[in-house]
């Protein structure tokens, strides 16, 4: 039986669903760097992108704007970022127990909004600004160059923006008067402090502009799977989780997410294109499709699991893991 | 101090919110005693172990629940006398400890929807102190002589009737690439007899067409069916994408790339109504309320009036959705045809006996060999059924030293096939 396969489109589309199906882990990474970067530990990242998911796709909808549903994404993942900053700063709740609260409850509200709107949850194709919204953009002239052209000048808007969000939070923790700051606070709360940093401020802003962040990247996804609500599993079906890996894959820092974005991608990518990329390349990757199609689904997971211990046993020179993360800061203490 | 009034403040508030929750229950339950007005026998109590919540609004375990209350309701039982234990693993100890749980309850029947379920109940039903009780285990293979079965339905007849609708749709494109969203590949009979049904029902009408399976190895998953859709559409411009998954996403992506679907488990038109051809669904309402009445009726001859059951077509346990006018013309009457030749007995999908259907609808039936795709004889003319067995590396088939399983339905459902029949290519 001879099927016909055009090679060059089977790589151009395994590199170009590398990134619209992986691009959410870099806004839940950045997200998480910069709370991380302020000392806060914020194990809430699926719940929160949850929460953005759903309420952005739902206002997005009901305005049939997509500037509307990414703004109340933020908002409503910025509330969840303030519950969270609430909770740990002020009150001075243990950091891992009130993430882990704010998972569940996050990936709870997303159930229990978008099961209790039934029959009336809006399906995406009916919301023209949305759905066009969701589409990859065209760039004349780039565009059109092969495999690359696809790949990178043809996603939609949003993983532009992530991209952006990444760099962008690269360089203010880097070169910024502010970004400096905010390392300070995630290595030695008490030293800012008496620096005068006004430490409450700025985890506060810190924890809600990282939750906003994960929030655009929940609604990314909810873009990415049209808007169809099966109540059984959530858009952003574990992809939270395997953020706060990935920053650590990244060593905190938002530069090197793009990377671990794209290399986690890659093996995640794998298993539904490993078929599609044997039969183009009988001679070379034949052998992917005797894999079994389980040890795909493990791959991402076994991945994290060999970079988080790679990463425990590097002897670093310059450690980039704030030292204060996980640890309520308490002037009193000091 | 602030803090403390703060914390006060929550505390009273979550108080309040738990006083909330209570009212409501017992207004829904005090609705729902209201609704039971006509029971016929109000001591009658049904449980069910499902693998995920109750509350789900898709999926497998919405299909089990909405069948077993379905029947409930139109056998008059309120739904009071429905005990559920829900998000119950496949971990023998947590099935025991639940069935422990429902028997506690006095349920005369108890229903355990996932296979993984099975040792548990086998053993359960063999205590003595649940010899009164009826255990019944979907998609299992085990069973006793007096209260314990298994039951599950022949898909495989709805799925070749939407491989004709797939089939007769490709062959109007001239397109011979049909792709399908498979949970799992020859690892289950249950999905493999899906393909190859699938499969002999597009060959009956495209002999040329090629069917392209593409596994997620999970039951559902909505970002992996979508991808593997899509890998399906880049790779070999399929025209029809069918499905053995749970989510809709596979119908989506069909719907945007503009070509044609079949879905599965329910009518997934609504999802993709431009791509929609026809979906197999299931009806499990059927089985449950036989199963239940049953068991109110005559507790101790179960196992002889309802027993171990597949039931098909011809029970209406499975079937097709209506067939849409994405459909190429004339699907509606060649499957109105084949499915009454099902229903009445005179053919089957895995006999021997294969359908040739020609572009006017004619129907010849072609005695023929089945051939898996590696050429092998898998299912002979006369029926005989063969399958790989052991640890054969090389999946040599058990034919050679006449060890083949006479034909019998069951067999593809009880877990002997593991083959694909020629035409379905895996990638």
């Amino acid at each position: 039986m001879n099927i016909q396969i055009d090679a060059l489109n089977t790589v151009t589309m395994f590199l170009f669903n590398i990134i619209v199906y992986n691009i959410v882990l870099l806004y839940g990474t950045v997200g998480e760097i910069i709370t991380e970067k302020s000392g806060s530990l914020n194990l809430g990242v699926e719940g929160t992108m949850a929460v953005g998911a759903i309420f952005g796709y739902l206002m997005g909808c009901y305005t049939n704007s997509m500037m509307i549903g990414i703004l109340f994404s933020i908002i409503s993942a910025g509330l969840c970022g303030l519950l969270f900053a609430f909770l740990t700063v002020t009150l001075q709740a243990n950091q891992n127990v009130t993430g882990l609260t704010i998972s569940t409850f996050g990936v709870g509200l997303y159930f229990f909004v978008g099961k209790g709107l039934g029959d009336n949850f809006p399906a995406m194709s009916d919301y023209s600004a949305i759905s066009e919204g969701a589409n990859p953009i065209y760039i004349p002239f780039l565009s059109d160059i092969p495999v690359i052209g696809k790949v990178i000048f043809s996603q939609n808007i949003l993983v532009y923006v992530g991209v952006a969000i990444a760099i962008l939070a690269w360089v203010y923790l880097k070169y910024t008067k502010p970004g400096l700051k905010l390392r300070a606070i995630g290595e030695n709360p008490a030293a800012a402090d008496s620096m005068g940093v006004n430490i409450t401020l700025y985890k506060y802003i810190h924890i809600i502009i990282g939750s906003a962040i994960m929030g655009i990247g929940g609604y990314y996804m909810g873009l990415v799977l049209r808007g169809s609500f099966e109540g059984s599993s959530c858009w952003t079906d574990g992809y939270g989780w395997i953020a706060i890996a990935l920053v650590i894959f990244a060593s905190w820092s938002p530069a090197k997410a793009i990377l671990g974005t794209i290399i986690f991608g890659f093996f995640n990518t794998l298993q539904s294109r490993s078929g599609s990329l044997a039969q183009a390349f009988p001679d070379f990757l034949g052998w992917l499709k005797d894999i079994p199609a389980q040890f795909y689904s493990a791959l991402p997971f076994l991945i994290t699991a060999i970079v988080l211990v790679a990463e425990s046993m590097r002897k670093r020179k310059n450690k980039n893991e704030p030292s204060a993360v996980g640890i309520n800061y308490y002037r009193e203490d000091r | 101090m602030s803090r403390k009034i703060i914390a006060l403040l929550l505390a009273v508030f979550m108080c309040l919110g738990v006083f909330a929750g209570c009212n409501n229950q017992t207004n829904q339950n005090s609705d729902k005693t209201n609704d039971g007005a006509q029971n016929t026998d109000s001591s009658f109590k049904v449980g069910a172990i499902y693998i995920t919540s109750q509350n789900d609004t898709a999926g497998y375990t919405f299909a089990h629940h909405y069948g077993i209350t379905t029947a409930m309701k139109n056998i008059g039982l309120s739904e009071d006398n429905l005990f559920i234990v829900d998000n119950i693993p496949e971990d023998k100890t947590q099935v025991s400890n639940a069935i422990d749980t429902l028997a506690g309850k006095g349920c005369n029947i108890i229903f355990g929807i996932s296979f993984g379920y099975i040792d548990a109940f086998a053993e359960a039903a063999e205590k003595e102190e649940y010899k009164d009780i009826i255990f019944s285990h979907a998609t299992g293979y085990k069973s006793n002589e007096t209260n314990f079965n298994n039951y599950f339905g022949r898909i495989y007849q709805a799925r070749y009737l939407t491989g004709i609708a797939a089939g007769l749709k490709a062959l109007e494109l001239q397109n011979p690439s049909i792709g399908y969203v498979a949970a799992y590949g020859t690892e289950y009979a249950e999905t493999c007899s899906g393909i190859n049904a699938f499969a002999l029902g597009v060959q009956a009408v495209y002999p040329e067409a090629v069917v392209h399976v593409n596994k997620i190895s999970t039951w559902g998953d909505e970002t992996k069916e979508r991808q593997a859709a899509e890998a399906l559409i880049d790779t070999y411009n399929c025209c029809v994408i069918a499905q053995h998954c749970d989510s809709a996403q596979p119908q989506k992506v069909a719907e945007e790339r503009k070509i044609f679907s079949c879905g599965y488990n329910s009518d997934m038109t609504k999802e993709s109504p431009n791509a929609q051809l026809t979906s197999a669904i299931w009806n499990w309402p059927v089985y449950y309320q036989t199963a239940i009445e049953a068991a109110m009726n005559d507790p101790e001859n179960f196992m002889e009036n309802v027993g171990i059951y597949y039931g098909g077509l011809k029970e209406n346990f499975v079937g097709i959705s209506p067939v849409t006018d994405n459909c190429a013309e004339g699907t509606k009457e060649i499957i109105e045809k084949v499915s009454d030749m099902i229903i009445s007995g005179e053919w089957d999908v895995f006999t021997g006996t294969k359908l040739s259907i020609s572009e006017t609808g004619e129907i010849t039936k072609v005695t023929a060999a089945t051939l898996d795709n590696t050429d092998s004889t898998v299912i002979a003319e006369d029926g005989t059924m063969y399958c790989y067995v052991g640890e054969d590396e090389d999946r040599a088939l058990s034919a050679s030293d006449a060890s083949g399983i006479a034909f019998e339905h069951d067999a593809v459902i009880k877990g002997s096939m593991n083959y694909y029949v020629k035409g379905v290519v895996e990638g």
